[in-house]
Formats: C-alpha cells, sequence, structure tokens
C-alpha cells in the first residue's frame, strides 16, 4: 500500500502538501480540564492528544514514595478509535508500558522532583487520534500540562519526529510518511540546547542519521517559540478574568489603571 | 523485596573513581567487556556472557500454518523473561519496567530490523511456513544484560540450521539431517547492541557497557543497535541526563567501530565452531 504513494514528489512537496522541513498545524488548548491540575489539549496535525497532570498530591501507595524527591506516575491510555483500524489496546500491553516509561524518564530530569519530597505527580495521557507523531505529541503535551500545572521544571521539553527519503531530510512525519521511511523522534531542551531523548526504530545509515539529527534539534526551537506563546496567551487571558475583580476591590476612582 | 540500593560510601567510591576514568574492573571508559560465547552440541544452542552477565539463547523450529495476513512469511518470536534466577532483584509475574524495555529492545533489534529473512522460511504460501523461536533465558545479571541478550540472540541465530523441506504435490517432506545437509538463516544483517551509561555528574564521562553497579548509579543509558555495515537498527535514548547532539553522535561513532570489532569476532567463532563440527563428522 505504502508504497504506491509518493512520499516526495518531484517539485518538492509531501504527500499532504508540505515542503520537507515544514511542520503540521499545531493547536494547543491549555484550558482547564475536569479535575486536574493542568491539562492541556494538543494536535500535531491530525495527531491529538489530551494529557492531565494531578499532584503533586500524596501518594496512593506509600511504597511509591522517596524520601527526597517527588514519584513522577505516568499512565498512557491509546483510545481504540485513534487509527484507522478499531484495535483495542489493553493496558498490560508492553508498547504502552514501554511508551509510559519513556515518557516518565523524559521528565524525571527536567521536572524538579527535589522540592516535592514524598509526593506523587500522577500524568495521564489520553491518546485521541494517531496520524504519525504520536511520541512527539505526547511529550509536548505532557511539558505543557506540566507547565499549567505550575511545577517547577529547568526547561521545556520540545519534541519533534523526523525521517529521510532517500537523502533528502523531512520533519513532522504522518502515519503514511511513518510506514515508509526511516524515521527519529529527539526531544530537546531548547534553552540548554540538549537532548533528552532520542529514539530510532527502523535501520538508518550513520551519517544520515547524524543530519536528522541535528535538523530535529533546531526544529525544536521553533516548537518551542509556539509552545511559549501559547503559555503566554494562557496566562494573558487568566489575568485578564482575575483583572476586573481586583479592579472592584480597588475602588471606582482608579479605573484607569493600565493592565 | 528488592535489595538495598548501594551504600552511601560504595556510591561515592565508584563516583570518584568513574570521574577519574576509572572503573572498578580496570576498564576505560569506553571498552567492553570481552564477550566469551560457548556452543552448545545442538545448533542453535549457544551461551554469551560479558563479564559475569551471562545469558543463554536457543533457537528452535516448527512448522505452523501462517497467519492470514501475511500468508508468505514465516513467523519469528522472541521469548525472553527475567526470572529471579538472574538477581534477586527480579520477581516473577508482573514485568518490571527494566524488563520491559530489554524485551522490546530485543525485538526491535532483531524482529523488527529484518534481521531474518523471513520469506524464505515459507514452504507452500498460506499452507506451511516455519515457526522460528528465540528463547532467551538470563542466568545471572552482571550488568548490560540487554547487549548480551541480543549478541547472543543474533549468534543464536546464524548457528541455527533448519532441515531441509521438499514439496512434492500436495506433500511436504522433511528431510532428516543425516539425508540431507540442514540449511541455514537467511540472516540479511547482523545487528549488534551496545549500550551506554550516563552519571548524574556531568563531567563524568558516559561508559560502554555498565557493570551492575555502574548501570545501578547511572542516570540514564543510551542503547545503540547497529550492524558492520554502519546502519543503525536502533537507537534509544529514553531520558536520562540531557546530553548534546555532539555527544550523541560522538558515541555513536564509537559504537560503529565497535560492531565491526565485534562482527569479525562472531564471524570467527562461528567458522571455528563449524570447522570443528566438520572435522567430527569426518571422524564418525
Amino acid at each position: 500500500m505504502g508504497s504506491r504513494i509518493e512520499i516526495l514528489n518531484e517539485a518538492g512537496f509531501r504527500s499532504d502538501g508540505r515542503r520537507q522541513h515544514e511542520l503540521r498545524d499545531l493547536n494547543i488548548d491549555l484550558s482547564r480540564h475536569g479535575e486536574a491540575d493542568g491539562s492541556a489539549l494538543i494536535s500535531h496535525g491530525l495527531t491529538q492528544v489530551l494529557v492531565s497532570v494531578h499532584g503533586p498530591r500524596e501518594a496512593k501507595m506509600r511504597s511509591h514514595t522517596f524520601h527526597d524527591r517527588a514519584n513522577i506516575n505516568v499512565e498512557v491510555t491509546v483510545a481504540s478509535f485513534s487509527t484507522g483500524e478499531r484495535r483495542k489496546r489493553l493496558r498490560g500491553d508492553k508498547r504502552i508500558l514501554e511508551f509510559a516509561a519513556t515518557i516518565k524518564a523524559t521528565f524525571e530530569p527536567v521536572i524538579r522532583t527535589s522540592l516535592y519530597p514524598r509526593s506523587q505527580i500522577d500524568i495521564y495521557i489520553q491518546v485521541l487520534q494517531q496520524d504519525g507523531g504520536t511520541l512527539q505529541t505526547c511529550i509536548n503535551g505532557t511539558t505543557l500540562a506540566l507547565i499549567n500545572a505550575g511545577i517547577p521544571m529547568t526547561d521545556f521539553v520540545c519534541a519533534i519526529s523526523g525521517g529521510v527519503h532517500s537523502t533528502s531530510p523531512m520533519l513532522d512525519l504522518t502515519t503514511l510518511e511513518e510506514n515508509d521511511i526511516p524515521h527519529v523522534t529527539v526531544a530537546v531542551m531548547p534553552k540548554a540546547k540538549k537532548v533528552v531523548l532520542v529514539t530510532m526504530e527502523t535501520r538508518l545509515h550513520v551519517d544520515r542519521f547524524e543530519e536528522i539529527l541535528n535538523l530535529a534539534r533546531d526544529a525544536g526551537s521553533i516548537l518551542h517559540r509556539e509552545m511559549k506563546e501559547a503559555v503566554l496567551n494562557r496566562s494573558i487571558s487568566l489575568v485578564s478574568t482575575a483583572g476586573p475583580a481586583q479592579l472592584r476591590e480597588k475602588g471606582e476612582d482608579d479605573m484607569n489603571v493600565d493592565y | 523485596m528488592r535489595p538495598p540500593s548501594p551504600s552511601i560510601p560504595e556510591k561515592e567510591f565508584t563516583y570518584g573513581a568513574l570521574k577519574q576514568n576509572i572503573r572498578l574492573d580496570g576498564r576505560i571508559p569506553l571498552e567492553m567487556r570481552s564477550p566469551t560465547i560457548t556452543f552448545g552440541p545442538e545448533l542453535g544452542w549457544v551461551e554469551c556472557a560479558l563479564g559475569k552477565t551471562r545469558v543463554i539463547a536457543y533457537v528452535e523450529g516448527k512448522m505452523v500454518k501462517p497467519t492470514p495476513e501475511r500468508p508468505f512469511e514465516g513467523i519469528i518470536t522472541i521469548h525472553s523473561e527475567i526470572s529471579p534466577m538472574a538477581s534477586s532483584e527480579y520477581e516473577t509475574g508482573r514485568p518490571s519496567e527494566e524488563e520491559v524495555t530489554i524485551t522490546r529492545m530485543l525485538d526491535k533489534a532483531i524482529k523488527r530490523s529484518d534481521a531474518v529473512d523471513k520469506e524464505s522460511l515459507c514452504i507452500s504460501a498460506g499452507q506451511r511456513v516455519w515457526h522460528i523461536r528465540l528463547t532467551v533465558h538470563f542466568l545471572t545479571d552482571g550488568g548490560n544484560m540487554l547487549d548480551c541478550a541480543c549478541l547472543a540472540g543474533i549468534i543464536a541465530l546464524r548457528h541455527f540450521r533448519r532441515p531441509e523441506v521438499e514439496v512434492i504435490g500436495e506433500d511436504e517432506v522433511i528431510h532428516s539431517p543425516l539425508e540431507r545437509a540442514p540449511v541455514p538463516l537467511a540472516i540479511h544483517h547482523s545487528p549488534y547492541c551496545f549500550t551506554f551509561a550516563f552519571f548524574p555528574d556531568s563531567e563524568t564521562s558516559p561508559v560502554l557497557d555498565p557493570s551492575q553497579l555502574e548501570q545501578r548509579l547511572s542516570a540514564g543509558l543510551m542503547s545503540i543497535a547497529l550492524n558492520a555495515q554502519k546502519e543503525i537498527c536502533v537507537l534509544q535514548k529514553l531520558g536520562g541526563v540531557p546530553q548534546d547532539t555532539d555527544e550523541i553522535l560522538r558515541l555513536v561513532k564509537v559504537a560503529v567501530a565497535q560492531a565491526k570489532d565485534l562482527s569479525d569476532l562472531v564471524d570467527a567463532k562461528l567458522r571455528e565452531d563449524w570447522e570443528w563440527r566438520r572435522s567430527k563428522v569426518e571422524v564418525i
């Protein structure tokens, strides 16, 4: 099926009309979701993930507490309607367990866990739609949800997938492209310019790998800009809703205060 | 019950030594323990040891009906379970996080990288294919069980010979090894896995092939599976200490050089074993 689709045509366009280095539309919704302390609904193109963060709070199980830092608990559920083929994935599936362990290990060095000894931070990830780059969307969503919950972190974590079609590298792959070409997911800390996570599961020559790794690192800073803007907009909207209330407390005479 | 983590003096001593590029077993940071490979009497049985880590891999084949989705392809399954035999740290039942990582990594490095040609395992389309089953037993955990298991697995697959099968009309005739020489599996490439451990102190250089103590004290691992043709099959750095891209690329280059050496060693060992077997046949 895959081989009949042209991944990159002669004019340099991909199957969905993007250029090689063009990212998909990024949508971020940071509004409050249910009982969660912080949540984020994020979509990279057609891949959509809902992340909710609870905590830091008391751990349900005593054995899960550490005396010097917070425990991070990640649970991932993949909706059975998220892919083209309807498939039920059990929670004990090794692939999902690995997925959760990956996200946990990615955020462990970034979250300042030592500030919350004996507590637990729960991250619940709900994969709603999958069209390539599920891991990158989950990581970006988790970063935003953690920020939304006000949990201190040393830096953003921005993840992006990349692939190589014969010799031309491209970014942010869809399922179609993922099935056909070798692909890498890279998570970077944009401020420190360091790489937290790299995973690749398909065969690729060393030289090509170097190229795509550097490209993905640069793309991380673009994502960082977008994510930062979303956080800022959310803060501004929160301030503006809280604004008039404070204003009334101060009295009617200082109405002209510039917010 | 988990055994206690390394004591504070042990921890400080190891970190201190590593900071000066000294490892407790006398290796330099980017040196691998040299593997010991022992072949059993049967084809496809191999014991592989890296220092104190010991792993047995065993390959067997049987004929089954293929899945309806892939009627032309044989089936390969990898079974690996870490029993408490390896170390008292492991329990039977619910797989630990480490076990999940090892199983998935073996699956990716050996199965998903298409190391074994699956179409050549087909006997008659839609009717009969070979089901190759690779079982990995972890005997002792001396650190870095993943690399050892991956090495043992790929050697076992290359060592294995399946009896020749001939299709005559509707019937399948299995020739016994005495009648016709058994045939090896069609191997596209041999991936070897290398694991690097990073430490919390950013000045300590990463080490290749961590021992059990080093692995427990590490703050993140990076595993690279690649073949002698310089193709990376799996690269996995799941969280842990953030690293520069240059550092990652440097380690990839180290792994490339190691893969070449290891591949030569494995080729030599397999040839040696084959020569030995041939001489045995002549004596009989």
